[in-house]
């Protein structure tokens, strides 16, 4: 019966369609020709020309003004070499991704804002390893740090695309101005200026950790943050690698340091009420009451720039900026938490290596960074083209030698748990179960 | 945008010569069995019509399923055979097990309540004055999709701090009533109640059209000779109206059952499975599409699978019967 009447349906379906095609009169209309790539501004784009017009589609978790920014830089590109990159944003890239390429339905090119993600599609055999103009760009223009996140085994899959600094806390210079506050230099600098902060009845932090499936990953960057600088980074990448547990006596001591500021009803959580509505409050208006001078400090990575409203400053004298999450030992160096993205590709058509080529160069760098709100840790990006404060001391932060860099563990954890149950058990954590019991349930799901 | 149709026409011509070339394979067939010889016509019929479907059913349904059993008994990259591993990490944890216990409290709750509620509501409006409109009134959640009733009801629930203005009517309400705003969906196991109200709104009115078109349905004689004895209305809805539609409401329950089994849009909308408002069938997409494990993703949609068989069995045989009786 079911078959019967979707067979039926799709008889009508077909009669539909055929009327539409001849009353519209619809040919395909040839209207490639109209892109003229031989103007002078199109000289750059040579090397990455191609005779007829080709489609190459992107698959991101990049969207909304970030999307139409991406778009914007390489729009030049397109027009100059008949490639057009069919781009699609979405928050479910996580589960999606997995779909559409069980499906068959695989984009051209993937950006993975996860290293342990994109090993995963690596170890199944679904992407293509990087094609050589892509190796020779990463070679001369990361640093070894960056090239291992997409190395698996020996072979590069893939150039870094953004990147971002994790180790921030958000504050407004005129409250600082006003209450005579001084930036912290350490850990017990910045509580006994929490301390002060209470005790002139302003909630010093503000915390959201909601945001849809992947709830609870801010209070993830909150421990992994915290782990770098109560366990130093050897440590850390032995955690994050599972070579010590996950319920190890030294994750406890890091998740309940972070537990002393987002689980302390005092501190938080200014602006939307007690520590319970961390868990509900999302991450993208979680730092808004530090305009309004309603909450001291806010601790997100420099992408939360673009989450002010328009005509918010955002510069050391300005309404809002952010400080260096300070080190609990200054002696012991400066460790930056580092997220970024990595474009792969699940197809080797000759457009598709010349787009990828064309995002692991400097000008499409400079290009996308001319406008605005984002930088990368590409050594031959131009740091004057960088009009935001922010993004310019970030870039200066990861070319400088001498920092700890250290990328985002939740992201290269195996999925079950950087995706999984570290979130879910972090969001469970701040709605009130104990360390212990959470980090225990996180230590179960490690993949065998 | 740039959107441009020609491009999509390309891709529109294949999937019409594919259909073209399916509805001249069935027209073909069926002129062939017509001019068949005389004998073995029957069984040549029986198999040119229900072959197509057996077919598809083979290769949409029966090989999956196949296959989703035997995947369970592999781990997570499908590679070594681990027995009932999966199945037995089903039952062996606090986390799984509180899945089981709100899918449990789903499939208790969401069906005896939107039956009882839709079949109240279907007697008390039956040939009331303004029937329609009521009937429409509570019908209208079912022309809403999952998604978009739990973003209403989240709307709902939401929660601001008391020094601030309350967005959620159920929190305004409280502070109009002089008590403290909530945080509603945090606290289990209470917060999965508050999900399955959602399914509730929705499933109510799916059983009152059912339910009401069945009263309609019951001979008047029966309702006059009823009538005439003296019954109250108690005694009417009990002794006339239900026996009567006892088959519809039975169906109704069966239906609504399967679909809670299945619940997955309200509590990935409403709380993403968190704060322990897991069910069976969200987190078999968690494991298969997110963790990656398609050993214990498999393992659980084989569970789901066992659970609703009995229920389809059951619904089977009432039907069979009814149709004997007849």
């Amino acid at each position: 019966m079911a078959v019967l009447s979707r067979r039926r349906r799709a008889f009508t379906l077909a009669g539909v369609a055929a009327l539409a095609f001849a009353v519209t009169g619809c040919g395909s209309s040839d209207n490639s020709g109209s892109s003229d790539t031989s103007k002078p501004e199109c000289a750059p784009y040579a090397q990455y020309k191609v005779d007829k017009k080709k489609t190459v589609s992107i698959y991101a978790t990049i969207r909304d003004a970030e999307a139409d920014k991406l778009e914007s830089s390489w729009k030049q590109f397109s027009d100059c070499t008949n490639i057009k990159i069919d781009y699609e944003g979405t928050g479910e890239f996580e589960a999606q991704i997995k779909v559409r390429v069980d499906g068959g339905n695989a984009p051209d090119i993937a950006v993975f804002p996860q290293p342990g993600l994109l090993a995963t599609f690596v170890k199944s055999g679904k992407l293509k390893e990087a094609p050589a103009p892509v190796k020779a760009n990463v070679e001369k223009n990361w640093s070894k740090d960056w090239a291992a996140y997409t190395t698996i085994d020996g072979k590069l899959y893939g150039a870094p695309l953004g990147a971002n600094v994790k180790s921030y806390v958000w504050y407004s210079p005129q409250l600082f101005k006003e209450k005579n506050y001084q930036i912290p230099q350490s850990w017990d600098e910045m509580i006994a200026l929490s301390n002060k902060m209470v005790a002139d009845g302003i909630k010093p932090w503000c915390v959201g950790i909601e945001s849809g499936e992947a709830t609870g990953w801010p209070a993830t960057d909150w421990v992994e943050d915290i782990m770098l600088r109560d366990q130093g980074p050897e440590v850390y990448d032995q955690w994050v690698n599972h070579q010590i547990p996950f319920n190890d006596p030294k994750v406890v001591s890091a998740v309940d340091r972070a537990g002393s500021i987002l689980k302390n009803p005092k501190y938080v959580n200014a602006g939307f009420g007690d520590v319970k509505s961390i868990a509900t409050t999302s991450f993208q208006e979680a730092g808004l009451p530090v305009k309004d001078k309603k909450c001291g400090m806010h601790r997100q990575a420099n992408f939360f720039s673009n989450q002010w409203p328009k005509g918010t400053k955002v510069a050391e004298d300005g309404d809002v900026f952010a400080f260096y999450f300070p080190s609990i030992d200054p002696a012991k160096g400066k460790p930056v938490l580092v997220g970024g993205e990595f474009p792969a590709a699940f197809s080797d058509r000759d457009e598709v290596v010349k787009v990828q080529t064309y995002l692991s160069s400097p000008e499409w760098a400079n290009s996308r960074a001319k406008l605005g709100d984002w930088f990368s840790a590409n050594k031959g990006l131009d740091l004057s083209a960088l009009a935001n404060p922010i993004d310019k001391l970030s870039a200066q932060i990861l070319q400088d030698p001498k920092t700890v860099i250290r990328f985002d563990g939740s992201d290269q954890m195996p999925g079950a748990v950087g995706s999984g149950s570290f979130w879910k058990g972090m969001t469970d954590w701040i709605n009130g179960k104990s360390t212990t019991d959470t980090l225990n349930f996180i230590e179960s799901s490690w993949p065998k | 945008m740039d959107y441009d149709f020609s491009d999509d026409i390309q891709k529109i011509w294949p999937m019409l010569i594919a259909v073209g070339a399916f509805a001249a394979v069935i027209v073909g067939l069926l002129l062939v069995l017509d001019v068949l010889p005389r004998w073995g016509r029957h069984r040549w019929h029986v198999l040119g019509f229900l072959g197509p479907a057996m077919i598809l059913l083979l290769i949409g349904l029966i090989i999956p399923a196949i296959r989703t059993i035997y995947l369970s008994f592999f781990d997570a990259g499908s590679q070594n055979f681990v027995g009932l591993e999966n199945y037995g990490w089903i039952f062996q944890h606090t986390e799984t097990l509180h899945m089981l216990r709100n899918t449990l409290l789903w499939v208790v709750f969401v069906p005896t309540l939107s039956t009882a509620i839709g079949l109240l509501y279907a007697v008390l409006v039956d040939k009331a004055r303004f029937e329609g409109i009521a009937k429409s009134l509570i019908f209208m959640p079912m022309a809403i999709s999952l998604v978009g009733s739990s973003i209403i009801w989240k709307f709902i629930y939401a929660y601001r701090s008391e020094e601030q203005d309350q967005i959620g009517l159920f929190n305004q309400i409280r502070v109009w009533l002089g008590l403290q705003p909530k945080q509603l969906l945090l606290d289990p196991p209470i917060n999965t109640l508050y999900l399955i109200v959602i399914m509730i709104w929705i499933q109510a009115g799916f059983a009152m059209v059912i339910l009401s078109a069945a009263i309609k349905a019951i001979p008047s004689e029966i309702v006059e000779a009823a009538k005439l004895d003296g019954v109250t209305a108690w005694q009417m809805f009990w002794r006339v109206t239900l026996p009567s539609i006892r088959p519809s409401v039975v169906v109704v329950i069966m239906t609504i059952t399967i679909a809670t089994l299945k619940v997955f849009d309200v509590v990935r909308t409403g709380t993403g499975g968190q704060f322990d408002t897991n069910v069976l069938a969200f987190e078999m997409y968690n494991q298969a599409f997110r963790y990656f494990d398609d050993g214990k993703g498999s393992a659980l949609a084989v569970f789901l699978f066992l659970l609703v068989v009995p229920i389809v069995i059951y619904q089977v045989r009432t039907l069979r019967q009814r149709t004997e009786s007849r």
